[in-house]
C-alpha cells in the first residue's frame, strides 16, 4: 500500500469527496441542516467538471429522492442526502425505493425532529425510518462516513442485494468536525466500487413495468422479497467490508466490541457517542473495572449473532438510545436488543439509557455514571428499566 | 412534419395494448393509446397513482410496450426529471448511447393538486420532460372525489350539493412557469390532438399537455357518449383547443359558432342537479362566454 497523505475534512466534506471519486451520475438533493455543505461541495466539484454529474436541484426532499430513485432505474449511479424534517418529507418514497429494489445511496446527516425546531444531533429522524427497508450504516467519524460511502456503492449495486443504502453520520458531531481523513486514489476507488449498466432498468430495447398495481394474490410475495433481500445482504455487507480492509487497512465490522470478553458490564451504542464510550471503557479499565462496549455499525439488517457473541458473557447491559418512541415499550434500539437477547434464550439485565436528545451533550462523566448504574444491577437494587441521562426537573 | 390525416396516426405502431381494465369508453385509454403511437418505442411512460396506473399494471400483466414507471401519487414529474437526468447524465458521459421521450401521463389530482409542487419544479428547472394531465375532473379512482379541476356546480362524493369554485387554470400555471409549449387537447379533435403531441416532445425543454378526458363513471353519462362531450365541451367553448408556443397563444380549432353549455351540461348527471336552475346554467354560459372573449370563439347560436 502506498503511503498516503490524510486530507483535513469534515464528515460532509470527506463525504462529497468520496462522491466525486465514485463517478456519481446524478445527485439530487435539497438543503436542510446539517446536510447543506455535502451539497455545496458537491455543486462545486460539478461547476468546476471534476465531476460529471448531473446535479438535480429540486424544490423538496419528497422530490429528491423521487428523482434519484427513476435515475437508478434508468440505470444511473445516483446520490441524495438529507436530515430531520428532509428525511420525514422523503418517508414515503423509502419504502418505495426499497421495495423496487433500486441502490440509491443516501447520507443522513442525523438531526433532532420538531417541535420544537431544533438542529442539532439525535437519531429521532432516522428510528422512523427503521422499517423502510434499507440497509443502514452508522458511522462514528468522518473517515468511517467516507470509507462506508465507498462501500455502499459496492453493496447496493451487487446484483444479489440491490437495495438501497443509508449512512447515518451524527449531525454538527461529525457532519461538522474536521478531522484527518485518509483517501484512497481514484483507480482505487474506481475499481473498488465500479459501475456496471444495471440488466434491469427502464431500457426501450428491453422494456418493464416498474411500480405495478399488485392484487392481495401478489403483494405479499412482494414485499417478503424485498425483506428477505435485505435479511439476505448480511454477508455480502460483511464481505465488502473485509475487501475494503484488505485495500485500505481499515475494516469495520458489523458491530465492534472493545473489551467485551471479560466485561461485567457493557453498553451498548451507535455513532458518535460509541467514540466518547469507547474512551471512557479505557478510562474505567485502567482503574480495574471490568466494563465494557459495543457499537453497532449496521442497524438494518440486524447484525443479531455479531451482537449476541459479544455481549453474551456480560452481566448486565446497558443500551443507549438517542431518540424516544413514544408510548413503545422500551426505546428503538434496546427494543432490537432485548428482541435478540430473547431469541438467543438469554435473560441478561438489560437497562435503557435515553440521552444526548436535540444535541445535548454527553460527557465521559455522564458514561461512568451508566457504568455505576449498571453494576448495581446483579445487586437487585437498581428497580428501573430506563433513564433519561442529564434530564432536568 | 405535421400529420395531415387520421390514417396517418392510426396506421402507427401501438405501443399501449389493449388488454387493460379501464371502462368501457373511458378517455384515459382512448389518450394512451395516441401518445403512445406517436412517442413510439424509444419512450418512457412516467404515472402517477390513479385509474389509468391501476387499470394497465395489475401484476403479472402490463399493457405498455414500452419501459413503464410508477411511484407514488404526487411525484410523477419528479420521477420523470429523475430519468431525463440519468439519460442526459449516462450519454454525456458515453454510458449510453441512444436517447429517450420521457412522457408523463397524469390526473387531475396528480397534476393540479398533490403533484403541483413536483411540476412547478420540473417546469422551472427546464427538464426536457413531455407531461400530459388527463383531466376528467375529480379524484376517479378513489370514487369521484372533487379535485382542485373539478368544474363549477359539478356533483362529486364529497360536493354533493355540487363544486362552488372555478377550476384551477393549469395552463395558466403552466405558461406562467414560462415553458416553452402548452396545449390543451381532446380525443374528438384527434388530428389536432396528435400534432400537439408531436410538437411536445420535440420541445427542448419541459412542455405540457392539458388533456380533457370525459368519465363515464364519474360524469355520469352513457359510455357511447365519450367523443361527443369531448366535442361538445370545445363546441360550448368551455375547452378551448389551443396552443401557447414560445410566449404566443394559438387557437387550433375555430369554434365560428358555440353551442349554448346546456347542450354539453344535459348529458352529463353530475349537473342534473342545475337543470331547472337557471341562475346557474347563465353562470356556467357566462364563464364560457368569457372564456370564448379571451380565445376568439364565436357568438352562441342556439
Amino acid at each position: 500500500m502506498q503511503k498516503v497523505e490524510p486530507f483535513l475534512l469534515s464528515g460532509n466534506l470527506a463525504i462529497a469527496y468520496a462522491i466525486k471519486q465514485l463517478n456519481v451520475d446524478v445527485v439530487s438533493a435539497y438543503p436542510i441542516t446539517p446536510q447543506t455543505t455535502i451539497i455545496e461541495k458537491i455543486s462545486e466539484y460539478v461547476a468546476k467538471g471534476e465531476l460529471k454529474a448531473n446535479f438535480m436541484l429540486v424544490e423538496s426532499e419528497h422530490s429528491a429522492i423521487s428523482a434519484c430513485l427513476s435515475a437508478a432505474a434508468s440505470g444511473a449511479r445516483v446520490f441524495t442526502s438529507s436530515s430531520s424534517q428532509g428525511l420525514l418529507l422523503m418517508h414515503e418514497i423509502l419504502f418505495i425505493t426499497s421495495a423496487l429494489r433500486l441502490p440509491v445511496v443516501m447520507v443522513v446527516a442525523n438531526r433532532s425532529v420538531s417541535a420544537p425546531i431544533n438542529i442539532w444531533n439525535d437519531h429521532g429522524d432516522i428510528m422512523p425510518q427503521r422499517d423502510t427497508g434499507w440497509i443502514q450504516f452508522f458511522v462514528e467519524s468522518a473517515q468511517e462516513a467516507y470509507d462506508k460511502v465507498i462501500q455502499a456503492y459496492r453493496i447496493a449495486e451487487d446484483h444479489q442485494v440491490r437495495l438501497p443504502i443509508m449512512i447515518n453520520m451524527d449531525g454538527i458531531v461529525l457532519s461538522h468536525t474536521y478531522e484527518p481523513v485518509y483517501p484512497l486514489s481514484d483507480s482505487e476507488v474506481a475499481s473498488f466500487s465500479p459501475w456496471n449498466l444495471s440488466l434491469k432498468r427502464l431500457d426501450p430495447d428491453d422494456f418493464l413495468t416498474i411500480g405495478g398495481f399488485c392484487y392481495p394474490d401478489y403483494y405479499f410475495e412482494t414485499r417478503y422479497q424485498s425483506s428477505k433481500a435485505l435479511e439476505d445482504s448480511l454477508p455480502i455487507i460483511s464481505k465488502v467490508d473485509k475487501e475494503f480492509g484488505k485495500l485500505s487497512g481499515r475494516s469495520y465490522g458489523l458491530v465492534s466490541p472493545f473489551k467485551c470478553n471479560d466485561a461485567d458490564t457493557i453498553l451498548v451504542s451507535m455513532g458518535s457517542i460509541s467514540t466518547t464510550i469507547r474512551a471512557t471503557v479505557k478510562k474505567l479499565r485502567e482503574k480495574g473495572e471490568k466494563v465494557g462496549m459495543v457499537s453497532l455499525r449496521l442497524f438494518r439488517p440486524f447484525p443479531l449473532n455479531e451482537l449476541i457473541k459479544s455481549i453474551k458473557n456480560a452481566k448486565a447491559i446497558g443500551i443507549i438510545d438517542r431518540a424516544l418512541s413514544p408510548g413503545a415499550v422500551a426505546g428503538p434500539l434496546f427494543t432490537d436488543v432485548t428482541s435478540a437477547l430473547y431469541l438467543s434464550k438469554m435473560s441478561i439485565p438489560a437497562v435503557n439509557f435515553f440521552v444526548g436528545l436535540g444535541g445535548r451533550d454527553v460527557k465521559i462523566e455522564d458514561i461512568e455514571n451508566m457504568f455505576v448504574n449498571l453494576k448495581k444491577i446483579p445487586t437487585g437494587k437498581i428497580k428501573k428499566h430506563s433513564y433519561y441521562v442529564g434530564l432536568r426537573g | 412534419m405535421p400529420f395531415k390525416n387520421l390514417k396517418e396516426i392510426i396506421a402507427r405502431q401501438d405501443f399501449f395494448s389493449p388488454g387493460h381494465g379501464l371502462c368501457a369508453g373511458c378517455g384515459a385509454a382512448q389518450i394512451a393509446r395516441i401518445v403512445m403511437k406517436i412517442a413510439g418505442k424509444d419512450s418512457i411512460m412516467v404515472n402517477a397513482t390513479g385509474c389509468l396506473e391501476v387499470s394497465t399494471t395489475t401484476y403479472p400483466w402490463t399493457a405498455w410496450k414500452v419501459p413503464y414507471i410508477h411511484v407514488a401519487f404526487e411525484n410523477a414529474a419528479a420521477v420523470a426529471s429523475g430519468i431525463r437526468a440519468a439519460y442526459d447524465a449516462l450519454i454525456m458521459k458515453k454510458k449510453l448511447g441512444k436517447d429517450v421521450n420521457v412522457v408523463v401521463l397524469a390526473g387531475d389530482g396528480g397534476t393540479a393538486d398533490i403533484g403541483l409542487q413536483a411540476l412547478s419544479g420540473a417546469f422551472e428547472r427546464g427538464d426536457r420532460i413531455t407531461y400530459i394531465c388527463y383531466d376528467n375532473e375529480a379524484y376517479m379512482n378513489t370514487g369521484i372525489q372533487r379535485s382542485g379541476a373539478t368544474p363549477y356546480d359539478a356533483w362529486t362524493t364529497t360536493s354533493p350539493a355540487g363544486q362552488k369554485t372555478l377550476k384551477k387554470d393549469l395552463m395558466g400555471i403552466a405558461i406562467a412557469h414560462r415553458v416553452k409549449y402548452a396545449a390543451t387537447a381532446t380525443i374528438s379533435y384527434l388530428l389536432d390532438a396528435a400534432n400537439k403531441v408531436e410538437k411536445a416532445l420535440s420541445i427542448s425543454g419541459p412542455s405540457f399537455i392539458h388533456w380533457l378526458q370525459p368519465c363515464t363513471i364519474g360524469w355520469r353519462y352513457d359510455p357511447k357518449l365519450t367523443v361527443k362531450l369531448s366535442r361538445l365541451a370545445v363546441k360550448t367553448g368551455l375547452w378551448p383547443l389551443y396552443e401557447h408556443y414560445d410566449g404566443i397563444n394559438k387557437l387550433t380549432v375555430q369554434v365560428p359558432k358555440r353551442t349554448p353549455v346546456l347542450e354539453y351540461l344535459k348529458l352529463q348527471g353530475r349537473f342534473r342537479h342545475i337543470m331547472d336552475n337557471q341562475e346557474e346554467l347563465a353562470k356556467i354560459q357566462s364563464y364560457a362566454d368569457e372564456l370564448a372573449a379571451k380565445f376568439g370563439l364565436g357568438p352562441v347560436v342556439e
